[in-house]
């Protein structure tokens, strides 16, 4: 059984879901406080899955992420490092996706290249979006075929109805250098576009992964489509479509999977 | 030690989606403003380096793909406005700065943080005006127009001590007045007269702490006086019930009128006391507690409360609007032994803001360069001392958004109700749902106790809320109550409730089975932090569990009147005793009055054996919350002892504070006639200086387009969207429902306990309307109304009408005036009726007597009051046994049969969105039509009943209820919601027989649903025979669906096209 690590701080609300999200795929799930962790980061170095839940850490205060984002970089980098030269499955959700854009982890290195000894400078940004204020709402997506993303395998096979996640968040707009979205692009790193414009994303870009495609990051929340009843509108959905995993449950079954076959 | 100013600014405009929108809404205000830049300013006082100063500003400050980050302040473009907190507001922003400083540079440092705004094409008389109109609120702000970087940042100063007596055992009538009103305590005469009886008695004079302690815990927001005093009712006689036995502790005097004694006591509770002694067996905790508590399941209990927060959003819409959030979230983390918070729901009454000038406020003056472009000729100027209701709901959305969004909670319910007599007095409901193991809803706090204060510091922010809510807005109270308004922090507020949540599940010894930190988990509905290595922490609570036990023995919240009301009712029959130079303090200089009284945020205070201290210090660390020993719960005699640097400032026996307050006979006089009565001329609710329009349109699909676009019916997606209503990922029937995300729900579903198919609505009823005596209305059938209204939209999504639990938020004008309080009594007797009719049991709810505004007088104009509409917020939470049921109100299929289910009501149209669109049509129907419909208590909850049952009998497709604007408003929002342009859904009706006037589509009717059902399901009798059963309640056929995307309403009406009708419906609040 993968042992997965969710990693928590004032402010961030969305431990729960992505802690029954992987319970539910078959991980041993621990929650820990990103203080504690900065004490003592065994359980960075035991993991095999890590996840960057959601949420307002320290409220969002500078930028959304920020805070969380420099006390890993400047505390934790070593372990952090050292998981993702181990291969765990890595992914940041919503504020965790701001969180890990800001750590430096995505775009991450090309391929061949290694992780250096400092986190990486960021590249990728989540400015506020277009609109000026927070959007809650459900939004389908697109999931570009031939990605290399362990996260999002079997999304594509989806029917449009329910290849859908819901969206809350007031800074999602992906920002980068061109050359930076040319790079994402051309290597099948950018995995999840949105189907309709929801916050200004460059390019519709709703979700990344680096080069090995085991970190993965994305705005919209598969956190809280683990059951069929959560689906935006369910109870007019054919009770044939409502079979199987639930397609945000299929990410952390997706994780749990990889985690089981990585290279030891 | 040295203020180091930095800007950090968008690198280019396609980064700065806030000046885009600031632009937008300055020109939207008549400011020809050419071009908005934006940065945020932070002054961080510290000894840094330079190396530090580039570390801080690269590494925190900036982001180094869309920002770049100066020290200093940069040269102008434009005009400058700064905006910052003023000294001693609450600045979230500054906290954290504070806190990754030290993590970066190891530097303890003083911040302050702030926006600055260059304005291009504004000179600074213009950008002062603007700042004031949409960047700044000087209530909380400063505002300056250079940048500003001061030699030091505010520090404050360590206070004189010196105990203060007050000269009272002397004082006359008149003296007791003045004191009463000088000193914002808010107390009547004969409360002012106990009070210097009982110092007569004591044969001293009494601390200024005394007098305030007395204050807060007699205050109308604490005590409830008002409707828990005895009234005297005389006017229009009592309705009779539905059952016609006499209402209890009513008592008919031989002068023809009734004297009742405790007007919520022999009403609203007593409701619940006999419907629990009739067999309602599924309430835990009501009125009691700071929450209402039922039962959800065998192992959990579900704790609801709605508050009002009202004259502080008067003020700061803002604050007001999150600190009201706030505190409805800590009353529901303070039910019990803690609950945990699974939903917010959030109510707004305003004005509406296309009838109100935005020109600047009180200057008579017309706003700079042209403001009234697009505004309506008719629209009147603002009263002084108003916020123009467009900012006030803006910044109150604002305000619940961020604080429920921040906390994490869902905010998945709530209406908007637009009326102009709220110009002076918006109304803000606030709403907590909590989730709590059924052996932790008592607490009781313990003798030796400690008194234990958790979370925020206290500053003087806040003084003098409770009495404030007391009293009565006029244009001067922006100045005289800013310390009564408060911005809050949210994430303080999270950090509180992770640390309760985890002291609460954690066993009450500190041994080597206590968990290690790292695992700790706050938010497991059971078991807590030691299950989360044994057992998924999220399934649901077995019956192998063994109970947790909390560390503390009773919580409650620090709200209105701050530790004084805490620690006085947590002590009530113990007594406590409290050393207030313990309470950590945000900054020096507050008196030992202020410590007490302060309303600061996001404070709890826990009665805690004193062998749990040390755990609960050691979780407290961990989650980065504070902890302060106050004292200890038990006196001898049961006193409340105050001490403040080794002295003695107040000793007042605990009886005294909590039964000293007299409780006068207050008078209470209906004028208007009884109901039924009929419409004298117009509303007397258009919009200031508003002509009344010439008749309506003579098309139905006008009509009813016109309907759509009234702001108290348009959707409210532009509010919705806005909160985070999917958090915790539980919600299941979302507040907008159908393809497109476009439907308005009638409520929204929970499903709480994972594992668990048992689910919850949550849902409101709303009609301030109906109370009004001028159009037909009554406070009475208002109160019926929202019953019905409320148990309508729990039923439609597929509640359980036997298992729903009700709220009151009763917000009044005055009721020292004999009509408003009989008017208040007329809504507690319907209160009564419905709750009894329908078996919805009051679990909870709370009063705001006090909702008026004075306008001064101005040149010829004298002063005038203009009191809102006497209004009842009802909300409901329901069950259902299984979430799998649950129903949404879009239409589903092109083959359907739509079906009226009614109780043989006829439309009406007193207080109805009609009439307020067409009063020359309205005011030529029949007499009967003219009136505010009445719900039939006899048959309305059969409606309700028999709709439980097709619903549960998997026959209906889609249920709305009819409320505001009738059946075809109704029907209009089930096509909106269903529809969709590529697979379009149309229908086509026919004038239901049961009407017989041809504006009755546009009536409103009481317990009413509009269904979707198969056809084979209609056509086989096997609808009507399901509901065969319930006498009164009628179906009949209202047509067919189709795919044509059209609604037809038959021979004379042109189709119309559902897209239009949303275009119609959508776009009024589109903001």
């Amino acid at each position: 059984m993968p042992s997965a690590l969710v990693i928590r701080a004032a402010g961030i609300n969305c431990d729960v879901e992505v802690m029954r999200g992987l319970t539910e795929a078959g991980a041993s799930a621990r929650l820990a406080h990103l203080d504690a962790l900065i004490r003592d980061p065994a359980p960075i170095e035991r993991a095999d899955i890590i996840v960057f839940p959601g949420g307002f850490s320290f409220g969002d205060d500078v930028a959304s992420g920020r805070i969380f984002a420099m006390h890993v970089r400047e505390r934790l980098w070593g372990p952090l490092r050292g998981a993702i030269e181990r291969g765990a499955c890595i992914a940041g959700i919503c504020n965790g996706f701001q969180v890990i854009v800001q750590i430096g982890l995505l775009p991450g290195p090309g391929p061949g290249q290694a992780w250096g000894p400092e986190a990486p400078a960021p590249t990728l940004s989540l400015a506020r979006n277009s609109g000026a204020r927070y959007i809650d709402t459900w939004v389908g997506l697109d999931a570009a075929p031939g990605s290399p993303c362990v996260w999002t395998r079997g999304w594509g096979d989806l029917a449009d109805d329910v290849r859908m996640l819901p969206c809350g968040h007031g800074e999602g707009r992906l920002t980068a250098e061109a050359s930076t979205l040319d790079a994402l692009e051309a290597r099948g790193h950018v995995v999840l576009r949105y189907r309709q414009d929801v916050n200004g994303s460059a390019r519709g870009i709703a979700g990344v992964c680096d080069a090995s495609g085991r970190i993965f990051g994305l705005m919209p929340h598969p956190d809280r489509f683990l059951a069929w009843n959560r689906h935006p509108y369910w109870t007019r959905l054919d009770a044939q479509v409502r079979r199987g995993r639930a397609p945000g449950q299929m990410i952390f079954a997706n994780a749990v999977e990889a985690a089981t076959r990585m290279p030891v | 030690m040295t203020v180091h100013r930095f800007e950090v600014r968008p690198v280019d405009d396609a980064s700065d989606p806030r000046a885009r929108a600031i632009c937008h809404d300055a020109r939207r205000l008549g400011f020809n403003l050419a071009r908005a830049r934006t940065a945020r300013v932070y002054l961080i006082e510290a000894g840094l380096s330079p190396a530090e100063r580039d570390r801080l500003a690269q590494r925190l400050l900036a982001d180094p793909v869309t920002e770049q980050a100066s020290l200093g302040a940069s040269a102008p473009r434009g005009t400058i406005v700064e905006v910052l907190p003023l000294p001693g507001v609450m600045d979230p922003a500054a906290q954290s700065v504070r806190d990754a400083v030290r993590a970066l540079t190891g530097h303890e440092a003083k911040v302050t943080t702030g926006w600055r705004y260059d304005l291009e094409g504004l000179p600074p008389g213009e950008a002062e005006a603007l700042a004031s109109r949409l960047l700044a609120n000087t209530v909380v702000h400063a505002v300056h127009l250079q940048p500003f970087h001061p030699a030091s940042l505010p520090a404050g100063s360590p206070a004189a001590f010196q105990v203060r007596h007050v000269t009272l055992r002397s004082l006359d009538d008149a003296a007791l007045e003045r004191l009463s009103r000088d000193a914002h305590l808010f107390l009547s005469l004969d409360e002012m007269r106990a009070i210097r009886d009982e110092y007569r008695r004591l044969d001293r004079e009494p601390t200024d702490i005394e007098l305030e302690t007395l204050a807060q815990t007699w205050s109308e927001h604490c005590v409830h006086k008002t409707l828990k005093s005895t009234i005297r009712y005389s006017g229009a006689p009592e309705p009779s019930g539905p059952a016609g036995t006499p209402r209890p502790g009513h008592s008919p005097n031989p002068d023809g009128s009734i004297t009742i004694d405790n007007l919520l006591k022999s009403t609203v509770a007593a409701a619940t006391h006999e419907l629990i002694a009739d067999g309602v067996d599924w309430t835990l905790s009501v009125f009691k507690d700071n929450s209402g508590v039922i039962a959800f399941d065998d192992a959990w209990g579900l704790c609801i409360k709605v508050e009002t927060h009202n004259h502080p959003s008067a003020l700061e819409p803002y604050g007001g609007a999150a600190t009201g959030a706030g505190g409805c979230i800590r009353d529901v983390i303070g039910t019990g032994l803690g609950a945990k918070p699974i939903a917010n729901t959030s109510v707004f009454c305003v004005a509406h803001p296309g009838d109100w000038s935005e020109a600047a406020p009180g200057s008579g003056a017309p706003a700079p360069s042209g403001a009234r472009g697009r505004e309506p000729a008719s629209a009147a100027p603002l009263p002084p001392g108003c916020i123009h209701p467009r900012r006030v709901l803006q910044e109150v959305v604002a305000g619940v958004r961020d604080y429920g969004n921040q906390m994490g909670i869902p905010t998945v319910s709530g209406a908007v109700a637009f009326d102009d007599r709220y110009v002076g007095n918006p109304l803000v409901f606030c709403g907590c749902i909590g989730l709590i193991p059924r052996h932790l809803v008592k607490g009781r706090a313990q003798p030796g106790d400690r008194i234990i204060a958790l979370g925020g510091r206290t500053g003087r922010d806040g003084i003098h809320g409770a009495t404030f809510s007391s009293a009565e807005l006029t244009d001067s109270h922006a100045d005289e109550f800013a310390h009564a308004v408060q911005i809050g922090n949210a994430i303080t507020e999270k950090r509180l409730l992770d640390a309760i949540l985890r002291a609460r599940d954690v066993g009450p010894l500190p041994s080597a089975a206590h968990p290690s930190p790292s695992s700790g988990y706050p938010h497991a509905p059971c078991g807590g932090a030691r299950a989360s290595e044994s057992r998924p922490a999220h399934s649901p609570a077995r019956a192998a569990d063994p109970p947790t036990r909390p560390l503390f023995s009773a919580i409650t919240d620090c709200g209105a009147g701050g530790f004084s009301s805490a620690v006085g009712e947590m002590g009530a029959e113990l007594g406590a005793h409290v050393h207030l130079d313990r309470a950590p303090l945000k900054y020096d200089g507050l008196t030992y009055t202020e410590i007490w009284i302060s309303e600061a945020q996001e404070r709890m205070v826990i009665a805690v054996p004193p062998e749990n201290v040390p755990a609960l210090h050691r979780i407290c660390d961990e989650e980065g919350v504070e902890l302060a020993d106050l004292g200890a719960f038990g006196t001898p005699g049961a006193e409340l002892i105050l001490s403040f640097r080794g002295h003695e400032v107040a000793r007042l026996p605990m009886a005294f504070l909590h039964e000293g307050i007299p409780t006068p006979t207050r008078e209470a006089f209906w004028k208007n006639p009884a109901y039924p009565h009929t419409l004298r001329g117009g509303s007397s609710v258009p919009a200031a200086s508003m002509p009344l329009p010439s008749p309506g349109p003579a098309s139905h699909v006008a009509r009813l387009t016109s309907l759509l676009s009234h702001p108290n019916i348009a959707s409210k997606h532009w509010i919705v969207r806005q909160y985070d209503h999917e958090v915790q990922g539980n919600t299941i029937l979302k507040p907008l429902v159908g393809p497109l995300g476009r439907g308005p729900g009638d409520a929204s579903i929970l499903e709480p306990v994972p594992g668990s198919r048992r689910a919850a609505a949550i849902g409101q009823g709303l009609c301030p309307s109906y109370s009004d005596p001028a159009v037909g209305g009554d406070p009475y059938l208002m109160a019926l109304a929202a019953i019905d209204e409320c148990v309508r939209n729990l039923v439609c999504v597929g509640a359980d009408p036997e298992r729903i639990a009700i709220l009151d938020n009763f917000c009044w004008p005055s009721c020292t005036k004999p009509e408003n309080l009989a008017s208040l009594v007329r809504a507690c007797w319907g209160c009564y009726d419905g709750a009894k009719a329908y078996r919805t049991p009051f679990v909870s709810g709370k009063d705001s007597l006090n909702n008026q505004f004075t306008v001064p007088a101005q040149g010829e104009r004298p002063a005038r009051t203009i009191e809102i509409p006497s209004t009842l917020l009802i909300t409901g939470l329901g069950l259902l046994p299984d979430g799998g049921v649950a129903c949404s109100m879009d239409l589903k299929r092109p083959d359907s049969h739509l079906v009226l289910l009614h109780t043989g009501a006829t439309p009406s149209f007193g207080g109805s969105t009609y009439q307020s669109l067409f009063p020359t049509d309205a005011a030529a129907l029949p007499p009967n039509r003219r009136v505010v419909p009445r719900v039939d208590l006899a048959r309305g909850p059969r409606a309700a009943k028999a709709v439980h049952t097709l619903i549960s009998a998997g026959l209906v497709r889609a249920a709305h209820d009819v409320s505001e604007g009738g059946l075809l408003v109704a029907l209009a929002e089930m096509l909106i919601a269903g529809s969709l342009p590529q697979r379009p859904l149309g229908c086509r009706v026919c004038f239901p027989p049961c009407f017989d006037n041809p504006s009755d589509w546009f009536g409103e009717l009481p317990s009413a649903y509009l269904l979707e059902v198969s056809g084979a399901d209609w056509n086989s009798g096997t609808v009507r025979r399901a509901i065969s059963q319930f006498e009164g309640v009628h179906v009949e056929p209202l047509g067919t669906t189709d795919s044509t995307g059209r609604l037809d309403l038959g021979p004379g009406e042109a189709p119309c096209d559902v897209e239009a009708l949303a275009r119609a419906w959508r776009s009024p609040l589109d903001w």
